[in-house]
């Protein structure tokens, strides 16, 4: 426990970063080369969807991390309210913009999907209206931070912003099954066997490693930014930048 | 499995069944996503980096 | 400044949208099994989903005509527009558009609906064939 608070201050957390983030970098490169090498060119194309299908081995892992990170996001931030600790807070920031990116991202690889495959670019269907909502909320969570000229007024604020909307994330994840919805349950959970060829699978598995590395990676570079920017008259920040 | 057993061309893989266009803007905009935050990161932190340089200076 | 804008814009925006989706949303589509019940609004366009019959897709000129199921109840839909690529008989559909006096559903809008399974197409032969073999019939997909 001790040596993990031993990193819970900035200033050992930022070298810590600074380490950690080219391995990440070069992880998640290789990584994605893998996963699509693996997905376009040795993975089969799909009995219904022919070729069109591929779009999957970037939209479920952009789509799986746009939840995942507003989680971690809302876990940190949740932190930084109880514990009052500046870290924790930091960490939260940094995760909002690249959550906000793969929501980004998700929509409109789905929409690229949706097309061709169903017929529309967009339809009102709960899955999609509320991945369109988690986009919402990351920008919300954004901009009620820098509305705010206190940092740690403007953390709190967030904070509970982020965590009231963390309810929408299991609401995303079981809308289709909750709901009748366009968009198609999901491939691959806990409770059953993946419905994928295996070639298929391994593909969106390694893509998904790719895309936690990178995300991984820029959350810690963005931690640092953050750091240099708000403790930037500390005296330790001053040996910390050559 | 064996290594692309479906492979028949460059040609054929670009078209991607008729779905190049959906298949390969969706990688490019994910790929263009990635550049563009790289990019902003490595100048925001260069930003940071010297305006603690100048309150060093003034100090 | 601008931020608060953006903040309060966004809030709303995403309010709205929750608003609208628990309102009328939740549910994309009804089965024909609830058209049949007399569940389905009477002047005005819902959608109704289920599966295409097996047999039932005639294509004259620019009107399409299909017949959705649910394997328990069937509504037969008039369309005239271009098809999604999914659209394919034993496949999952949505249509949007209203029922006229005759029970038939006047489609302004058909949209496919895919399942979760992905597999190479000699799979998918071989399951069929397999199917076909064991005696039973092919099974429909899952409706939702």
């Amino acid at each position: 426990m001790n040596r993990w608070l031993h990193f819970a201050s900035p200033q050992r957390f930022y070298p810590l970063a600074g380490r950690l983030m080219p391995w990440l970098v070069v992880s998640a490169a290789l990584l994605a080369l893998a996963g699509l090498a693996i997905g376009l060119l040795i993975a089969p194309s799909d009995a219904q969807q022919g070729e069109g299908y591929r779009i999957i081995f970037v939209h479920v892992p952009a789509s799986w991390m746009s939840m995942f990170i507003y989680l971690v996001m809302a876990f940190w931030a949740g932190v930084g309210l109880v514990l009052n600790t500046r870290l924790s807070s930091m960490m939260a920031q940094a995760l909002a913009p690249t959550g906000a990116m793969f929501a980004l991202l998700s929509l409109l690889t789905g929409a690229l999907w949706g097309k061709p495959m169903w017929g529309a670019w967009w339809v009102w269907d709960a899955r999609l209206t509320s991945e369109l909502i988690l986009l919402f909320l990351y920008l919300g969570f954004i901009a009620l931070y820098s509305s705010i000229e206190d940092p740690s007024r403007a953390d709190r604020a967030s904070a509970v912003l982020a965590l009231v909307g963390a309810v929408n994330v299991p609401i995303i994840y079981f809308s289709v099954k909750w709901w009748s919805t366009l968009h198609q349950g999901a491939s691959v959970s806990l409770t059953r066997s993946p419905s994928m060829a295996v070639t298929m699978l391994w593909g969106m598995g390694i893509m998904v490693l790719a895309f936690w590395a990178y995300a991984i990676a820029v959350a810690l570079a963005r931690v640092r930014c953050i750091i240099l920017e708000r403790e930037a008259r500390a005296e330790w920040v001053k040996y910390a930048v050559e | 499995m064996p290594w692309n057993s479906h492979w028949v061309g460059v040609a054929d893989f670009l078209a991607m069944g008729g779905y190049a266009s959906y298949v390969w803007i969706s990688i490019g905009a994910c790929a263009l996503a990635v550049l563009i935050e790289s990019l902003q990161l490595r100048r925001r932190h260069r930003a940071a980096a010297r305006r603690v340089s100048q309150l060093r200076g003034e100090a | 400044m601008g931020w608060i804008a953006v903040g309060v814009l966004s809030l709303g925006v995403a309010t709205a949208f929750t608003l609208k989706a628990f309102n009328s949303n939740l549910v994309f589509f009804i089965t024909p099994t609830q058209v049949a019940a007399g569940e389905a609004p009477q002047a005005r366009v819902f959608r109704v989903g289920g599966l295409v019959k097996s047999g039932s897709v005639d294509r004259s000129e620019m009107t399409v005509r299909f017949v959705i199921t649910d394997t328990a109840k069937e509504v037969p839909v008039q369309y005239q527009g271009i098809l999604p690529d999914l659209f394919r008989e034993g496949k999952g559909v949505v249509a949007q558009g209203k029922l006229d006096g005759q029970g038939r559903f006047i489609a302004s809008e058909v949209l496919a609906k895919h399942d979760e399974n992905y597999m190479p197409p000699e799979a998918s032969h071989a399951l069929a064939q397999a199917r076909n073999q064991a005696g039973t019939p092919p099974q429909p997909e899952r409706t939702p």
